[in-house]
């Protein structure tokens, strides 16, 4: 036992990818163990290692831990990315959640049926740069200062980084409209954890491939 | 203002009500406004009381909060619902985020078109009876505790209560082969603060009906 913690999940992003950015961001190494197909998952369903069984799972600090949430949350407090107080802690959630929602519509794009990609990129555009992004460029614009909550890094910071790197990827022209986002991207990018991750050879995952899409279908259904 | 919490939702469950049921629980009485034209609604998002444009929204303790996970968790936080540290947290969490993935289907369900319904409630039925239920007899047969975390009552408890009775009033002999789960659901309708909240004339809401729906509908288009 290496006493790091060992993340179970296929290779690819899906709803891992942002336990793997915020264990990185918090300078935590970490192991994988990626289902490769279905047997796999039956593997660890039927050994009792998944609480609903499902994946992600996560084992740290003797737990077996599942449901995304959860985990971010386990680890944004055991390492000090989750505010002073439970005022802050609200206000994070609060910005957390909105983010995740916008995340949500990113990852599921890929598995859209052809028919359906068009529309379905229009409103992600259209919740990005009109429900989503304004509110975190106000946040910054209103109290100047370099992180989201608390003037102190946090989970908030983590997972805005890693939803605005994600949208470019969909349009790269998307923070035209927002210049303390790209400025918060540039900050945010050079603390050293993050960019360690964000250099070739770490375990950050690339963007699914429709190539793909088929195989991990396989593995989930 | 009279200090108390105040609720902003439609007149009915919906995303609302696992925050009555908290508060409710923890002993803390409310206020609620209903949304019941699509000019309020509008008129809450041009001034600002939204987020991210969406309801749930709660005001307490001078924050405005909106996403239903984070208005969670500040209650538990603030009332002593949430275990005694991080690790009894990351087991609330993860029973509490199970039982959100189940009362989903309950929530979507009232949407669903009417050919799909019997369907829809077969899957309600089969992820109550073989996924998620399971978890939660074999928690409190394992431990014998009268809670399911830390043998304290904690917002786990709480949100596991509202689950069964929803389910029920869909499946009512689902806890049939769940005699755990039968005592549990005795003893925790029999605890003060949730006794008072499941008798008539409570804040707590009725099963969405099909003037529910079409308010909705109507006010979200």
């Amino acid at each position: 036992m290496s006493g790091k913690p060992k993340l179970h999940y296929f290779n690819g992003r899906g709803r891992m990818e942002s336990i793997r950015w915020l264990l990185a961001a918090a300078g935590v190494e970490f192991e994988e163990c990626f289902l490769e197909a279905k047997d796999d998952l039956v593997k660890l369903q039927k050994d009792g290692s998944l609480l609903f069984q499902q994946v992600p799972m996560v084992e740290i600090d003797g737990m077996k831990m599942v449901q995304t949430k959860a985990i971010l949350s386990y680890i944004a407090g055991k390492y000090n990315l989750y505010g002073k107080d439970l005022k802050e802690r609200a206000l994070i959630d609060m910005y957390v959640e909105g983010m995740i929602d916008l995340n949500e519509l990113l990852m599921v794009h890929t598995f859209q049926p052809a028919e359906k990609k068009e529309q379905h990129f229009a409103t992600l555009v259209d919740k990005a740069t009109n429900r989503y992004f304004p509110v975190f460029e106000k946040v910054l614009k209103d109290h100047g200062q370099d992180f989201l909550v608390g003037n102190q890094f946090s989970r908030a910071d983590v997972q805005l980084l890693e939803t605005l790197l994600t949208a470019e990827e969909f349009k790269p022209d998307i923070l035209a409209k927002f210049p303390l986002l790209q400025s918060f991207k540039a900050r945010t990018s050079n603390i050293p954890t993050i960019k360690k991750f964000l250099q070739p050879g770490s375990q950050r995952k690339p963007p699914l491939q429709e190539k793909d899409v088929e195989k991990v279908m396989k593995i989930f259904h | 203002m009279s200090g108390k919490p105040r609720l902003t939702y439609f007149d009915g469950r919906g995303r609302m009500e696992p925050v009555r049921w908290l508060l409710a629980a923890a002993g803390v009485e409310f206020e609620e406004k209903f949304l019941e034209t699509r000019e309020q609604y509008e008129k809450l998002i041009k001034d600002g009381e939204l987020m991210f444009q969406q309801v749930p929204l709660v005001e307490i303790d001078g924050l405005k909060l909106v996403q239903t996970r984070a208005i969670l968790s500040y209650i538990a936080g603030r009332y002593n619902l949430y275990g005694k540290d991080l690790k009894e947290r990351a087991l609330i969490d993860m029973y509490v985020e199970g039982i959100t993935d189940l009362m989903h289907m309950i929530l979507v369900f009232p949407f669903s078109p009417s050919e799909a319904k019997e369907k829809n409630i077969e899957l309600i039925k089969e992820k109550a009876t073989n996924r998620y239920f399971p978890v939660f007899e074999k928690a409190l047969k394992q431990h014998g505790q009268d809670f399911l975390v830390g043998n304290r009552f904690s917002w786990a408890d709480v949100q596991l209560t509202e689950a069964i009775l929803a389910v029920e009033e869909k499946i009512p002999a689902v806890l049939s082969v769940f005699p755990q789960l039968q005592a549990f659901k005795t003893r925790m309708s029999n605890m003060p603060t949730i006794k008072k909240f499941l008798q008539p004339g409570s804040p707590r809401k009725p099963p969405p009906d099909e003037h529910y729906v079409q308010t909705v509908k109507k006010i979200l288009k």
